[in-house]
């Protein structure tokens, strides 16, 4: 644990003497990638991040926009990796665990969970298997025990992810806009660390996040403890409600020299603390421990003396401990104390504030050619490939996962997850779309359309709810950025994203950046995942039935967009080809006639077009309601594809709209005036799912076999390989 | 007319219940937190759901010894209506209020989804607007929610009429899939499934009707028009 050379004469020649051990620390936990962001803050500012909805204050750890009528909600997004990778159930609890506490240091009330989970290929790699199975029940158990509804996610394997795992945790909160917290510090107020004793786990966490993955350090990896936090929600929206916290922050990565150094410099305050003050686990831990110690469910208030009794009453009824540890100075140094003996004595402001590096970027050598394609063999029956690809881990139903998280507590879930989108009811009338989405394996033929495509299917999920975006949240996830060719990769992405959200308006309202994604068998595909939040005013578009006779109407082109589809990757096994990408105009147009067709009422669900392709996304449909259809592939919008493309091709910017026949002439009359493409594709009905070219039939699927197959495949394969 | 829920440390699902009690069914409802007593004129006594001590030790075990389960068992004596939902059920079972125990369910996973009842008794204060058969879609949520008796006392609670909603499909192992029983006397009910989380056609896929005949059912036996 230890700065690298440059940087230690760079803090030397700051505060121009040489740190002491403690100082050393807590400026390695701070500038380290994880808590700095000294690769890619300067590139991150490309990003709009204002908008009318949103609400900026001093020291946030999570976006805040104004849904109206006095209630915002507050939206945060994180990852675990590193630490999941290692011990996967206490590493995406504390994941959970982390990003839950961003949302409660604003003052709001953590209502809903989404979670993204990457592994490697568990249909071959048992190691990749563990871990999922793994992951996914420390966040079971980590939000059930909150009473924290997971609502939403994906799920997603690739190769890239061997002997590694990617565990993303999005959280919501909701709350009055009157009750927020404004952070604000006056010389002489209190600093109280309450919640969970500090001991030695997770020490030095964040430089173990800012490395590459060579060894399993365990020691850095928390432990959870739900049943505090829960504790520790309570108590502090308690506190709130009294009006009893001045300034609130989480400790997350850095620990205390995280949290005591950016409150200070996000208040222009300074701070004296005493490590003896601060309740520990453990005897005999020295201050530099206890100040990089990641010890989990804790948080750092800044109160002032005549509110600690009210406070300390509110944590003895939830039997949580709080401790005094120090007071706001005038000074704008952090210092820290052991009984009168200083341990460290540094401005906040070069604690805070990394050096910030411009790392050089190249195109990567292996995007020469990757466009390419080569040839395919011939498939020669379609029905017997879609039932091994409606089966095969990345297109199965993810339910064996959502199944195991209470997705209904808050009783605000209206749309269930396993649709495009999840949505919860909010206290003024209105509802809250939610969504995240990555796509890797177009990311990496091209990481700035594929991060468009990630973006645009996360809006295009929530639209299919009848929500218009309103907030973005990025997590850009990348190998090590010391290499340049990573670094390209990374920024790319960026800028698509950067691209999108400025066109379409979407401010990014939080984010996070995990480098250094890699392990000695090589570095991830780029994984840049896309949170989206929509707002409904009136009626979320939610469950009706589909009966007999009902159409289905695609919106959008179908184009030879091949490149890091299901179909080559997963049935040819081939990388490669061109990946889709999205034109702006295009996307603008339909997501607008779509949300408007919804709106008018026009529409019983709609259902977005995107891994596997039409054939996927059409039978995703008849599997969920329960009913046949027949699909003429001539009619599907394209540029004269080969029939495999029209049926597997993710091209953006699709959708399918299910409706009566009745309400066929009004929503073609709207579509036809937006100057939308589109067209008729089938009618619903019987028990088979049929896709025909001009009257010859080219896929056959029973929808009771199928649909037995594609909610039971996953579970299958975890618990009986 | 006033409502008790109890708030366990942990408990997660009262807010829900409160906000189904007082907004939607009308009914003064009062959180009391476990260390408090509960005043005489308390009419119905609801444990909601949750995890409270964070299930350790056994789910429902640390919070049966809790200050406020005196009253409650003393309210249980005098007939007074008390419903345990989830966690308050594993409650009730572990403070000896309701026979059976409840395990881990048979898939040894945490289970979220939604169900289907059959009402069994209908004469309890927690049923009586039901009929007799009649089904109720409503969802589950737990990792302990196998409901378990030995045969012998299994034979005594159909003899007492003690099962008040059984599973219309074999969910998570229960015996006999019990999903709901009473006591004896009939006015103390524990069930598995979440009535809070169905009452409402907004967040009720199916109908929500029949869930929202729990809460009627109470509010008939503590004698309020609706």
């Amino acid at each position: 644990m230890s700065l690298e050379s440059g940087e230690l004469d760079d803090l030397t020649l700051k505060i121009g003497r040489k740190p002491t051990s403690t100082e050393l620390q807590i400026v390695a936990a701070e500038w380290s990638e994880h808590c700095s962001y000294k690769s890619s803050k300067k590139h991150l500012k490309m990003l709009p991040m204002k908008g009318p909805l949103v609400i900026s204050e001093k020291g946030y750890d999570s976006g805040v926009l104004d849904v109206g009528d006095g209630y915002v909600i507050t939206a945060h997004i994180e990852s675990h990796n590193h630490p999941s990778a290692v011990e996967p159930y206490g590493g995406a609890a504390t994941g959970v665990g982390g990003v839950i506490r961003d949302i409660l240091s604003a003052g709001t009330r953590p209502i809903a969970i989404f979670n993204g989970l990457r592994f490697g290929d568990i249909e071959k790699d048992l190691h990749a298997r563990w871990l999922f199975k793994n992951a996914v029940k420390g966040i079971a158990d980590y939000g059930n025990c909150l009473g924290i509804p997971t609502i939403g996610g994906e799920v997603e394997f690739d190769k890239c992810y061997s002997n590694y795992a990617l565990v993303d945790v999005a959280a919501i909160g909701f709350g009055k806009k009157k009750n927020l917290i404004k952070n604000h510090a006056k010389t002489g107020d209190i600093v109280v660390l309450l919640g969970g004793a500090t001991g030695r786990d997770g020490i030095g966490g964040s430089q173990f996040a800012s490395d590459s993955l060579e060894s399993e350090n365990r020691s850095a990896v928390q432990i959870p403890d739900p049943f505090i936090e829960k504790l520790i929600i309570e108590a502090i929206l308690e506190a709130r409600t009294e009006n009893l916290i001045h300034a609130l922050k989480d400790l997350g990565g850095g620990g205390l020299s995280c949290a005591v150094s950016e409150t200070a410099d996000a208040l222009s305050i300074g701070i004296e603390m005493d490590v003896d003050k601060v309740h520990t686990r453990e005897l005999n831990m020295n201050p530099d421990e206890i100040m990089v110690s990641e010890s989990q469910e804790r948080m750092l208030i800044v109160t002032s003396n005549d509110k600690l009794k009210k406070l300390e009453g509110i944590c003895k009824k939830y039997r949580i401990t709080c401790s005094v540890i120090g007071h706001v100075t005038l000074d704008n140094m952090m210092h820290v104390k052991k009984g009168e003996k200083t341990c460290a004595n540094l401005p906040t402001d070069v604690v805070a504030n990394a050096t910030l590096l411009d790392r050089p970027s190249k195109k990567p050598a292996y995007l020469e050619n990757i466009e390419n394609e080569k040839k395919l063999k011939p498939i020669l029956d379609y029905t017997k490939m879609m039932m091994k690809f409606i089966a095969s881990p990345n297109i199965a139903s993810k339910i064996w996962v959502y199944g195991q998280y209470d997705h209904e507590v808050g009783i605000r879930t209206v749309v269930k997850p396993g649709k495009d989108a999840s949505v919860l009811r909010l206290d003024n009338g209105k509802f809250l779309s939610a969504k995240i989405d990555g796509n890797p394996k177009h990311c990496y033929i091209n990481p700035r359309e594929g991060a468009i495509g990630c973006f645009e299917e996360a809006c295009r999920n929530v639209v299919c709810t009848g929500a218009k975006p309103i907030g973005m949240l990025d997590h850009l996830q990348f190998g090590n950025p010391e290499n340049p060719e990573i670094f390209w990769t990374f920024l790319e992405s960026l800028k698509g994203i950067t691209d999108f959200a400025k066109y379409f308006e979407i401010p990014c309202v939080g984010g996070k950046v995990s480098l250094y994604n890699e392990t000695p068998s090589g570095q991830i595909k780029p994984t840049p995942i896309i949170g989206i939040l929509g707002l409904i005013d009136k009626t979320p578009l939610s469950t009706q039935n589909i009966s007999k006779g009902d159409c289905i109407v695609i919106v959008g082109q179908t184009k030879n967009e091949m490149g890091g589809s299901e179909y080559f990757e997963y049935i040819h096994k081939f990388i490669g080809g061109k990946c889709p990408t999205v034109n702006f105009l295009e996307s603008k147009i339909n997501m607008n006639s779509v949300l408007n067709v919804i709106t008018k009422g026009l529409v019983k669900a709609a259902h977005d077009c995107s891994k596997g392709g039409l054939a996927v996304a059409v039978s995703e449909l008849c599997m969920t309601y329960q009913i046949g259809c027949n699909i003429s592939l001539e009619k599907v919008p394209n540029q004269k594809l080969d029939v495999d493309r029209i049926l597997f091709s993710e091209s953006h910017s699709r959708y399918l709209l299910v409706l009566e026949k009745k309400d066929l002439k009004k929503l073609e009359t709207l579509l036809k005036k937006s100057k939308v493409e589109y067209n008729v594709i089938g009618v619903f009905g019987g028990d088979h799912i049929r896709f025909n070219k001009e009257s010859k039939n080219i896929i056959d699927l029973s929808v009771d076999k199928s649909q037995k197959i594609w909610f039971n495949s996953l579970k299958e394969l975890v618990l009986h390989g | 007319m006033n409502v008790a829920v109890i708030v366990f440390p942990g408990s997660n699902c009262d807010r829900d219940m409160y906000h189904v009690l007082t907004d939607v069914f009308k009914l003064n409802a009062t959180y009391f937190w476990h260390e408090k007593g509960l005043p005489k004129n308390i009419d119905a006594v609801i444990l909601p759901g949750g995890f409270s001590y964070g299930d350790r030790l056994r789910s429902g075990a640390i919070a049966a010894h809790s200050p406020i389960i005196k009253d409650v068992k003393k309210m249980a004596e005098k007939g007074v209506p008390i419903l345990g939902v989830c966690n308050g059920f594993q409650i009730l079972v572990e403070a000896g209020l309701l026979p059976g125990a409840l395990l881990k369910n048979t898939s040894l996973n945490f289970m979220c989804e939604w169900t289907s009842l059959i009402v069994e008794n209908n004469t309890t204060p927690f049923s009586n607007k039901l009929k007799l058969y009649q089904k109720i879609p409503i969802p589950i949520a737990n990792g302990e929610g196998r409901y378990y008796v030995d045969s012998e006392t299994l034979k005594q609670l159909k003899k007492k009429n003690q099962i008040v909603f059984r599973y219309s499909d074999t969910v998570n192992g229960s015996s006999d899939r019990i999903a709901g029983v009473c006591s004896e006397d009939g006015n103390v009910v524990g069930m598995m499934p979440h009535p809070e989380r169905a009452a409402e056609s907004q967040i009720n896929p199916n109908d929500n009707k029949p869930a929202s005949l729990i809460f009627e059912s109470l509010l008939n036996a503590i004698g309020v028009q609706n």
